[in-house]
């Protein structure tokens, strides 16, 4: 109980901090844009076409995007050691973990759905009939970027040249993610619209697997 | 004395491993002598699997109980199980390409050894980015943990998606399985090149351990 209520406070602190600057979200959406544009260059964006190809591109874009968002949850506390004040204040450190990957998750999920009308009107890919079951595709899979993101900002946030290393040490442990999220997705954008249950399965085993990873070893990686 | 006689010991049996894999084991019937690389390439995949699990162990061990020589043994393996996988990610399209035609196919197998080199990479290249070294060991770590229980994810989910690799001769079911003449060439290489990765560990163990003093006596000096 006293962990949800440390989680609580601390979630509220980092959607006021991002508030106040608003320059995640909208760096992440323009960059996300800039993808989505850039991507249309390399093959004919029709919608034979889009549907083969769409589903791939989209999550590439949302992976490469939270490896840029993701950067700032550590980093930002580092500024003014506010870490140290962080961890003094919560009784147990996985609040700290469970806060940011809330707020991470939250944040990631509001470009996703911003971001998905204009890849449905510019890729013409119907979207609104499989809203539900593809809203389900972006929570799981997301919540998986952000599970294994969050233990790897706070990872990479302790070495040199972190702005690089992040993308480096994320993206390989994000693989069956991207594989699974991407089957999902185009399954939902097919002909014949599926909801794929049993990679949504996987993807939730992949977040429970890292969430207590996270929960085991989250600790040691706060410390001074 | 000790080391060089199981140095010798190493040489002798990856002398007698090799003349076995061309002169004792009898020619594949449709493959031909290509099928020879087998035992290299597959023994080579197990014992770099075993270095890797010693990683994790080590990894482990050091959480918990924080004595460098975990960390030591950690980087180590690792290291060592890396260059096994580069052995099997080199022979392995040598014999795919008179087999199947082609060099690389983004099958299951192979595409998850191609993401288990990565992630080794990954874990190799942040611990030269990070100084200090409790912190290296501690941040490594936990990588390292995150990347082994990443292993068998990355395998579900590259094997949902495709296979053409052939399913295991060994204890794969009715219908496989290998000459016994084979068999105990095989069992031979197995025990050489496990044993090169135990002498080649060992080498590499002691070498980190002198930089470990090294680094020590460097800032006992800086702090006089």
């Amino acid at each position: 109980m006293a962990l949800l209520q440390t989680t609580a406070t601390l979630f509220n602190k980092e959607l006021r901090t991002e508030l106040r600057s608003r320059e995640l979200i909208t760096t992440t959406i323009v960059f996300i844009v800039l993808v989505v544009v850039l991507f249309s260059f390399t093959f004919d964006p029709t919608s034979t076409e889009s549907r083969r190809f769409g589903p791939g591109l989209l999550w590439l874009a949302f992976l490469f995007a939270a490896s840029l968002m993701l950067q700032p949850c550590f980093l930002r506390e580092q500024l003014n050691d506010t870490l140290s004040a962080v961890r003094m204040a919560s009784p147990d450190p996985f609040a700290i973990f469970l806060a940011k990957l809330a707020a991470n998750t939250m944040f990631l999920l509001l470009t996703e759905l911003l971001m998905l009308p204009v890849f449905a009107v510019l890729y013409n890919v119907p979207v609104w009939h499989v809203l539900p079951s593809l809203a389900l595709v972006l929570f799981s899979g997301s919540l998986g970027i952000c599970v294994a993101g969050t233990g790897v900002a706070a990872i990479s946030a302790q070495a040199r040249m972190r702005e690089l290393l992040l993308p480096l040490l994320l993206l390989p442990l994000l693989s069956p993610v991207l594989i699974a999220s991407t089957e999902a997705t185009a399954a939902l954008l097919a002909g014949q619209p599926v909801l794929r249950l049993d990679w949504v399965g996987f993807l939730a085993a992949f977040d429970l697997v890292f969430l207590t990873a996270l929960w085991l070893f989250g600790e040691f990686l706060l410390e001074e | 004395m000790k080391k060089n006689l199981f140095a010798l010991l190493v040489v002798l049996m990856l002398g007698w491993a090799a003349y076995a894999s061309f002169f004792v084991a009898p020619t594949e019937n449709t493959m031909g002598v290509i099928q020879r690389i087998f035992y290299l390439h597959m023994p080579s995949a197990i014992v770099a699997f075993c270095a890797f699990l010693v990683t994790f162990v080590a990894n482990l061990l050091y959480v918990f109980r924080r004595q460098q020589r975990w960390d030591w043994l950690a980087v180590s393996a690792a290291e060592v199980g890396l260059a096994y996988i580069t052995v099997v990610l080199i022979t392995g399209p040598i014999w795919a390409h008179p087999v199947w035609g082609i060099w690389w196919t983004w099958d299951a197998r192979l595409t998850s050894t191609f993401v288990l080199w990565l992630l080794y990479i990954s874990y190799l290249l942040l611990r030269t980015l990070i100084e200090d070294p409790h912190r290296r060991a501690l941040a490594s770590a936990v990588y390292g943990i995150f990347a082994f229980l990443d292993v068998p994810l990355v395998h579900m989910s590259i094997r949902w998606w495709r296979t053409q690799h052939p399913q295991p001769v060994l204890m794969g079911g009715p219908g496989t399985g290998l000459d016994s003449r084979m068999k105990i060439v095989l069992l031979y290489s197995f025990i050489a090149l496990l044993s090169l990765m135990i002498f080649l560990v060992r080498q590499r163990y002691e070498l980190e351990a002198m930089r470990g003093q090294a680094d020590v006596l460097r800032r006992e000096a800086e702090a006089a």
